[in-house]
């Protein structure tokens, strides 16, 4: 998936691009306006997630001239004020969705997903390998034909170790990933998911491997 | 607001009682001056007669044989026949010698050809009287005849009393016709101030627009203070709402930041007591970021609440529009949203505190339920309109249910925890805002439920 | 000597005390020790029918009824005003006189119209025109003079037959000679002539109308010039020697006319008699009282009646009486003795 995230804070813009390139995504950040109506203008994106305070303008007023030149990219708002007015604001000059700062990744990664499997059918995102194929909007996998759906959880650690094959992930990692900081779990958490994934692949070459003290690994059964 | 202003009088009456008092002091000026003006031709009139009597007597004065004759006509006295029957009283004077009349009769001392008019008390009656005198030449000596001629006002008085009637009866009508008008002019004037005020009063809460109708030009000071108030007003509201919009900006700006270096910086540290005192810090800015919404939002809840603005919506439409934007939270949680609801209610309140009261509530919901629960969300009309949430979670504790019931009654949330808290406390006002309430109980099968009725 | 001072003694009272009356009659003088006092030029028989009339509606009310000339009635009731309730006399100007001085009491609610009244105080009551009267006899087998002028034509033409054998008014005593007199000389020049040609034919002059008729019955004069017209009819009805004629160029009418006293002892009772007065002589049931009504057809042009106005004060001036006195004297007397 490629993103454009446009946003003019640096800290917080480096830290939604190296959180959505975990997961596969490519990134193009843009810091003001200008870039951004650049950055349209030349590449197709699938997904733009839109700071609404910026130097050079409101990003509301991006958002209006972006449905006005009849550009269909859905949009997922990124605001600092309060929820109660900009909501009616933002949906009704047609963004797609919002998300208030400061926001859990894991929160803006589940509306993102919403977002595109709204406005799915545009890109193909099927990952084919091992036999199992995934599809990470629908949230579905099929192995040797045999389709099912995962649960958001599992989805998502599929979706982060089908991304990297061979990586090594240390438990921490993963629970990073797939729990927000105020659900908490132990680290042991963890292997319920691993236990799961590894059912639903059992008839597919793909196994996950774990590495005593370090983490999990996913493999090709060859 | 229904307070009753202490009042400075009646404009109406003030008007009309101002309109009604100039007309009786005109009416009453009108009235003087007509019989002062009849009083002055009629006693002109008197006198022109007397004046014309006087003379014809003097007329007939003559020396035959060096002796004083005065052949009054029988026309002097004619003339001065009257409808009331005035008395006439004359005395006729050769120099300082009383010839004949009436000798105690008054004279004026009179020279040359004047006549001299008084008012003066004869025998006593108001009479008028002239004097005048004539210069006969004899023929060893010049005498001067001086003759006074009275008349009592008897049919003056009658003629001032008749005009004083109708000076009265002109006068009573002017003030009448001057006080219907008055009255007429006062309902008309005060009908644009009416007009001005039901305009004003069938104006919705939200609506500060400036009035653009025609008023006379007298109102329209009044007017362009009122479009200037409710500009500065409307002005001010903006602010208000800039302002905690502004404040929100503000605060979570940084804290966004700070979250985002926690985060990556949680990546890539492994020690354990390391990530576990960055996560602390993420779940405190998590926390501080929610409580900083909400307190903005409860502000701008208690500012809409205030002048409430009410409109029809479809209250299932709402609710539902809401459960789909909170599906993402859900899932990323393994939970699940399930949505009941009637076809349709319409109700009419503010869809924004509406929503933001459900959506604490689907907050607190999703909150506290386990992963892969359920989160039941009922919208219905029957008996009353409410929306009802239920988790599957372990529900209120049992011992603070009253608690929490009084703690937002009161609409403080000086303890405990400030999330959740504040979240039932938004709903609870919103609620009252919409004429209704919020109840909170445990379901018999476990879990919390809230009904928010409105 | 005796005699003459007892004469004296017994008429002093009579004259300062009692007055000299033509007549004073009493009515109803049982019913009350007040009497309502009357004092009227016009003689008893003719009130009494009025008075009797008024007694039986006012049972209680005793009445003194006092006749003397109308120049005495000037004088005495202007003298004692307080010993008059009602003041009747046929000398207009005179009455007038005393009303404008302020000498009588306005009487409310007498139906009259405004020119039968002066200041409500003076009420006329009846309508009596000045008439030559003649006897017949002198007139034997010639035309009747109708007017001033052919009374005049006819004198000259038989001066014997005339002479001393004319009467009228001596203007100088009696006020409603005077008052005749004076609005005849105001009508017309003829009144002077009139006087001369009498003057010449050696007139005889009258205090009263009584007297005059008198003699005209018995034949002691021949023409009697401005009687009063209802003393004359009076002697009509008893006599046929007399004919009463009313001048037809310009008929002198006068009205007799009632007050009541400035200081009338008894104002209720001379008001209902005033009242009782206009009613019985403005009402339809004249046959019943000999003397004539107050004509209602006043408007009529020929008969001039003298009208109650101030106007009538003038020939009372001082000046102006002194002068119409020495003209009439000049025509009427100076002549006779030369």
């Amino acid at each position: 998936m490629k993103y454009l995230l446009i946003e003019d804070n640096q800290e917080l813009a480096d830290a939604i691009s190296s959180r959505m390139r975990l997961d596969g995504h490519v990134i193009d950040h843009a810091a003001k306006l200008e870039d951004a109506t650049a950055f349209v203008e030349t590449g197709e994106y699938d997904l733009i997630l839109l700071d609404i305070m910026l130097p050079d303008g409101d990003g509301r007023s991006f958002l209006k001239e972006h449905r006005a030149s009849h550009l269909d990219t859905p949009v997922i708002i990124l605001t600092a004020r309060s929820q109660v007015l900009d909501r009616i604001d933002s949906l009704d000059l047609g963004a797609d969705d919002y998300v208030t700062k400061p926001f859990d990744h894991a929160e803006l990664e589940a509306r993102c997903r919403a977002v595109l499997r709204r406005n799915a059918g545009k890109s193909q995102t099927v990952i084919v390998t091992g036999g199992v194929v995934f599809d990470p909007l629908a949230g579905h996998m099929a192995v040797h034909g045999q389709s099912l759906t995962l649960r958001n959880r599992e989805l998502r650690l599929l979706e982060l170790l089908i991304n990297s094959p061979g990586q090594v992930f240390s438990k921490q990692k993963l629970s990073d990933r797939l729990f927000s900081y105020d659900d908490d779990v132990s680290e042991n958490a963890i292997e319920v998911y691993i236990g799961r994934l590894r059912k639903h692949l059992e008839n597919s070459d793909l196994k996950i491997t774990t590495l005593r003290g370090l983490g999990y690994r996913l493999d090709h059964d060859t | 607001m229904t307070r009753n202003l202490p009042t400075s009088g009646s404009l109406r009456n003030h008007l009309v009682l101002t309109l009604i008092g100039g007309a009786a002091i005109l009416a009453l000026l009108l009235f003087f001056a007509i019989r002062n003006y009849a009083t002055q031709v009629a006693q002109q009139g008197q006198d022109n007669i007397l004046g014309a009597s006087v003379t014809s007597i003097l007329d007939a004065a003559s020396i035959r044989d060096g002796t004083i004759e005065v052949d009054i006509p029988y026309a002097s006295f004619s003339m001065l026949s009257t409808q009331s029957d005035d008395r006439i009283f004359y005395a006729i004077y050769q120099d300082e010698t009383f010839l004949s009349g009436y000798p105690k009769l008054s004279l004026a001392t009179v020279s040359g050809q004047e006549s001299i008019f008084q008012s003066v008390k004869h025998r006593g009656k108001t009479v008028r009287l002239v004097t005048a005198s004539r210069t006969l030449i004899g023929i060893e000596k010049r005498t001067q005849i001086r003759v006074a001629l009275a008349q009592t006002q008897d049919a003056l008085s009658g003629t001032l009393a008749q005009i004083s009637r109708n000076a009265a009866l002109f006068g009573t009508g002017f003030f009448a016709l001057a006080a219907l008008l008055s009255i007429w002019a006062s309902s008309t004037t005060v009908g644009q101030l009416k007009r001005l005020t039901n305009s004003v009063t069938r104006r919705g809460p939200q609506d500060l627009s400036p009035f653009e109708k025609p008023v006379p030009s007298e109102m329209l000071p009044l007017v362009t203070s009122l479009n200037s108030l409710m500009q500065r007003l409307d002005h001010s509201l903006g602010q208000s709402e800039d302002f905690i919009a502004e404040a929100a900006h503000r605060v979570r700006t940084p804290l966004a930041t700070v979250r985002s270096y926690a985060e990556a910086t949680l990546q890539r540290v492994d020690k354990e007591e390391n990530r576990q005192a960055l996560r602390s810090m993420v779940r405190a800015i998590d926390e501080s970021s929610r409580a900083a919404g909400q307190l903005l939002d409860h502000a701008m809840i208690t500012f809409r609440a205030d002048h409430l603005e009410h409109q029809n919506l479809d209250l299932v439409a709402l609710v539902n529009e809401l459960v789909v934007r909170l599906m993402p939270i859900a899932e990323m949680k393994d939970l699940e949203l399930r949505f009941h609801s009637d076809a349709q209610i319409t109700y009419s309140g503010d869809p924004v505190l509406i929503q933001n009261a459900v959506r604490n509530l689907i907050d607190n919901a999703l909150k506290y339920s386990p992963s892969e629960g359920t989160v039941n969300i009922l919208v219905t009309a029957a008996p009353n309109v409410h929306v009802r949430v239920c988790d599957s979670g372990n529900g209120f504790p049992s011992e603070e249910l009253n608690t929490l019931a009084t703690r937002f009654k009161r609409g403080k949330n000086a303890e405990g925890t400030i999330g959740s808290g504040l979240g039932l406390t938004i709903a609870m006002d919103v609620a009252r805002a919409h004429g209704g309430n919020l109840q909170l109980s445990n379901g018999t099968e476990g879990g919390a439920c809230a009904l928010l009725s409105l | 000597m005796r005699i003459a001072i007892a004469l004296v003694l017994w008429v002093l009272p009579q004259v300062i005390f009692a007055q000299e009356w033509e007549d004073r009659q009493l009515f109803n003088d049982h019913a009350s020790e007040q009497k309502l006092r009357i004092i009227s030029s016009t003689d008893t028989s003719f009130f009494t029918p009025i008075i009797k009339s008024f007694i039986s509606k006012y049972p209680n009310v005793a009445v003194e009824y006092l006749v003397t000339g109308t120049a005495d009635i000037d004088r005495i009731f202007r003298a004692t005003p307080d010993a008059f309730d009602v003041v009747i006399s046929s000398a207009m100007d005179l009455q007038l006189k005393i009303v404008n001085d302020g000498l009588a009491r306005p009487v409310s609610n007498v139906p009259l119209p405004s020119w039968a009244q002066w200041r409500q105080s003076l009420f006329a009551f009846t309508s009596e025109p000045a008439a030559i009267v003649i006897n017949r006899e002198a007139f034997a087998g010639h035309p009747i003079p109708d007017t001033r002028q052919k009374l005049i034509e006819a004198l000259r033409a038989r001066p014997e037959i005339f002479r001393g054998r004319i009467g009228t008014y001596d203007v100088r005593k009696s006020g409603l000679g005077y008052l005749f007199a004076t609005q005849d000389a105001r009508a017309s020049e003829t009144y002077w002539r009139l006087m001369e040609v009498m003057g010449a034919l050696d007139i005889r002059l009258y205090c009263c109308s009584g007297d005059m008729i008198n003699d005209l019955s018995d034949g002691t004069i021949a023409v009697a010039y401005n009687v009063l017209g209802s003393y004359a009819t009076a002697r009509v009805e008893s006599k046929g020697a007399i004919e009463i004629i009313l001048p037809s160029n310009f008929p002198t009418t006068m009205m007799r006319t009632a007050m009541v006293s400035i200081d009338a002892p008894h104002f209720e009772d001379a008001s209902a008699f005033i009242r009782h007065l206009i009613a019985l002589q403005s009402g339809s049931e004249k046959a019943a009282f000999p003397l004539p009504p107050l004509n209602s057809k006043l408007n009529d042009v020929e008969r001039s009646t003298i009208a109650l106005e101030p106007a009538l004060m003038t020939f009372l001036d001082t000046l102006k009486r002194r002068r119409f006195l020495a003209e009439w004297e000049d025509a009427v007397i100076q002549k006779q003795q030369k």
